[in-house]
């Protein structure tokens, strides 16, 4: 069934241990995804309350295309973040949007708190509360091995679960989703962590028939023709999205040590081609996205005299290359893989480690942190360092790491280096210094992504000819469209084979009649109650504020001017109803 | 001669599924994966080795010969033909298959049959999978 009446949400107290099913009618007008989540989390999150509360809500939502339509493959999930104490919002994919579609739910809440370490177990005989005890402390990878063999569901489940950086609370620990994709940015993993939740296995059997054949598979075969045959997403699965390293360091748009430098000297030799070239071994793809755009290279290490090896298969990105790459001075590829193990067995976020690791390194470097403090001496390219300060972000030994692990701002504010430490909004930035847009979006952004409203996008278009009004409108239009292609909920790298015209032939063909008018509106009421929330849990836009460093090194747009962007922030106040 | 599915490049699988809904969707008008007559599976986890269970395309086919009520019957070139109607649900046919490829869907009461319609291949994007003529029996 598709043409739906109302959407399946179902809401699961960890503390009674009591589940509900409710069908929700008035959800079906925001279709699913941010729509439903966002109304979701705004009727339970507690403002008054701090972020890691056991009342504080998680909310997981898949949309109407769900694994229906090619790239129609991502969850969202909305919490309170306890990175930036305000709007939690991450996506995944995976298999995770069909194992709920499956399931038959397209939404779960999850509030409260287990008595003991816990893992759930979502199927079609109801939902378990399962003891996770013999899982504390076991890196993601171990905990799906044991969780693959325990439950059911081969083929069409989805298992998400934390390591220790999440069951620590570090305030950027993410949520691994089947190995490869992750809840990364804004520490849904301490979420999961301050409620004992391990883990989250969910699995189904609901088989829905196709209300009209004939019109959905005409819509399904446009739309897998144009993903596979045109090139409109050829990038994503030809060298990925690591494409961008050597793009970025040409245009002096890769963050550099810190972004004391927008380009690499070594950056050919972390390309996504180098590492195509020499790491690539398989790429795989989130159940029904036949682009494939996960990249999966080879880390062979020589651990002993006698040809005597070890290896390991890591998933890269482009965001994980800058991060750990170019921000920290790594020019070897072996050891941004080893670094890239290092977060991902614990759980950490990739971006924010890494940007947290670049002011720890400017920060001792100018002797505001110390050795002591450390438990090591780290510089820019001292991958042995940084694997023992990834270390103890999680352990937490002292004051320092304790600190830290609440994000770089926290750390920032204590120690010193604000002007340095890249952080918008209490996020550590993204992979680009493309100019004014990508700080304002990611500052302004409702999960602080440049996913949120694609400002690099902006600012290249608008490079040559840069207008502070026209570029700060381009990226709140395009933030409130994004809304309406995360209630679907369709991966982003297919955005531009769901125009408008694309979405609203999807959705008639699975029975939900629209017009381009009501899309436009569904974006502006998401928005709308986005902003609501997020002014109720301390976002106040008037009072943002940019380091130093982003007006230091030159950008894409070259060196950038504080009024300027000033100026744009204004306009974004004015135009978003902000002005306090 | 008519030909029959093969999965000889299982190697260069990204596990997209594009095969199991394109099965799911034009021969049991479902959204659900779970209907199709291809299975794509992992031999532990998405770290590992990728593998298909289809129809294998028997010269003289265990599961027709299990089947008591005529549904299934052996089709010129290897594989089998599905009568839905004649089909009691007795689910012979799913033990009688050693290369696992009969699923039995519960709602219907039917097992998932392939019949080598090839829909599958048209909707792999990395070329794993084949209509070959089967070159024995």
């Amino acid at each position: 069934m598709v043409k739906r009446h109302y959407l399946k949400v179902l809401d699961i107290d960890l503390t009674s241990e009591k589940v509900a099913v409710n069908r929700r009618e008035d959800l079906t007008p925001l279709l699913g995804g941010i729509g439903a989540a966002a109304k979701l989390f705004s009727e339970l999150v507690q403002p008054e309350l701090t972020p890691l509360d056991p009342a504080q809500p998680v909310i997981l939502a898949r949309g109407p295309l769900s694994s229906i339509y090619p790239v129609a493959t991502k969850v969202v999930a909305v919490f309170r973040s306890p990175l930036t104490g305000e709007w939690g919002e991450s996506y995944a994919g995976m298999r995770l949007a069909l194992a709920m579609r499956l399931a038959g739910y397209d939404a779960v809440i999850i509030r409260g708190r287990a008595s003991k370490p816990t893992y759930l177990s979502i199927g079609p005989d109801g939902v378990r509360f399962r003891d996770a005890s013999a899982l504390t402390g076991l890196p993601v990878e171990e905990t799906g091995r044991l969780l693959r063999k325990f439950e059911p569901g081969r083929g069409f489940r989805s298992c998400i679960r934390i390591g220790a950086a999440g069951e620590k609370q570090v305030a950027f620990a993410g949520v691994n989703v089947d190995t490869y994709r992750h809840f990364g940015r804004l520490g849904l993993g301490a979420v999961f962590g301050s409620k004992q939740l391990k883990a989250v296995v969910i699995f189904g059997d609901n088989s829905e028939p196709i209300p009209d054949p004939k019109s959905y598979t005409r819509v399904y075969q446009d739309i897998y023709r144009r993903v596979v045959e045109t090139e409109i997403m050829e990038k994503y699965h030809g060298v990925g999205t690591a494409i961008n390293v050597n793009l970025l360091n040409q245009l002096s748009a890769l963050p550099t040590r810190n972004l004391q430098q927008s380009s690499f000297e070594w950056a050919a030799e972390i390309s996504g081609e180098a590492f195509a070239e020499h790491n690539l071994v398989r790429k795989l793809a989130c159940s029904g996205c036949p682009v494939g755009c996960i990249h999966i290279g080879l880390r062979r290490r020589e651990f002993d005299r006698g040809y005597e090896f070890e290896s390991r298969t890591l998933s890269y990105d482009h965001e994980l290359i800058f991060a750990l790459g170019s921000f920290l001075g790594i020019k070897y590829r072996d050891h941004i893989l080893d670094l890239i193990d290092a977060v991902e067995q614990p759980g950490l976020d990739a971006i924010s480690t890494g940007v947290a690791l670049g002011w720890v390194t400017e920060a001792f470097g100018k002797g505001l942190v110390t050795e002591t403090d450390l438990g090591t001496a780290v510089e820019f390219g001292s991958t042995g360092a940084y694997l023992k300060v990834i270390e103890n972000i999680v352990a937490q030994p002292n004051e320092f790491y304790r600190i830290l692990a609440r994000g770089t701002r926290a750390a920032a504010a204590r120690y010193g280096g604000q002007e340095f430490a890249l952080t918008l909004a209490g996020t550590e930035m993204a992979g680009y210094h493309t100019g004014y847009t990508n700080i304002l979006g990611l500052a302004t952004g409702a999960r602080h992504s440049h996913l949120d409203n694609a400002g690099y996008s902006v600012d290249q278009k608008n490079a040559p000819h840069p207008d502070p009004y026209k570029m700060t409108e381009a990226m709140v239009a395009e933030e409130k469209w994004r809304n309406v292609l995360n209630s679907l909920v369709i991966c982003l790298f297919a955005r531009e084979v769901y125009n408008r015209e694309t979405v609203l032939a999807a959705l008639e063909a699975i029975g939900i009649s629209m017009a381009a008018g009501d899309l436009d509106s569904l974006g502006n009421e998401i928005f709308r109650l986005k902003q609501e929330v997020r002014k109720n849990l301390g976002f106040n836009p008037a009072g943002l504020t940019f380091p130093d460093r982003f007006f230091q090194t030159p950008s894409l747009m070259g060196r950038l001017d504080r009024e300027f962007l000033n100026r744009m922030l204004s306009h974004y106040l004015a135009i978003t109803g902000s002005t306090p | 001669m008519a030909k029959i599915l093969r999965a000889a490049c299982m190697n260069r699988c990204i596990a997209c599924y594009s095969c199991m809904l394109a099965c799911a969707r034009v021969n049991r008008r479902s959204f659900s994966p779970k209907l199709s007559a291809i299975q794509i599976r992992t031999t532990g986890g998405l770290q590992s080795r990728l593998v298909a269970d289809i129809c294998r395309g028997c010269p003289d086919p265990p599961c027709a010969a299990a089947c008591r009520s005529g549904a299934l019957a052996p089709r010129a070139g290897g594989g089998v033909r599905f009568k839905p109607d004649k089909c009691l649900g007795c689910r012979d046919c799913v033990g009688a298959c050693i290369a696992h490829a009969i699923e039995f869907d519960q709602e219907s009461r039917l097992p998932v049959v392939c019949i080598q319609c090839g829909t599958c291949t048209r909707f792999c994007p990395h070329n794993v999978l084949s209509m070959e003529e089967s070159g024995r029996g």
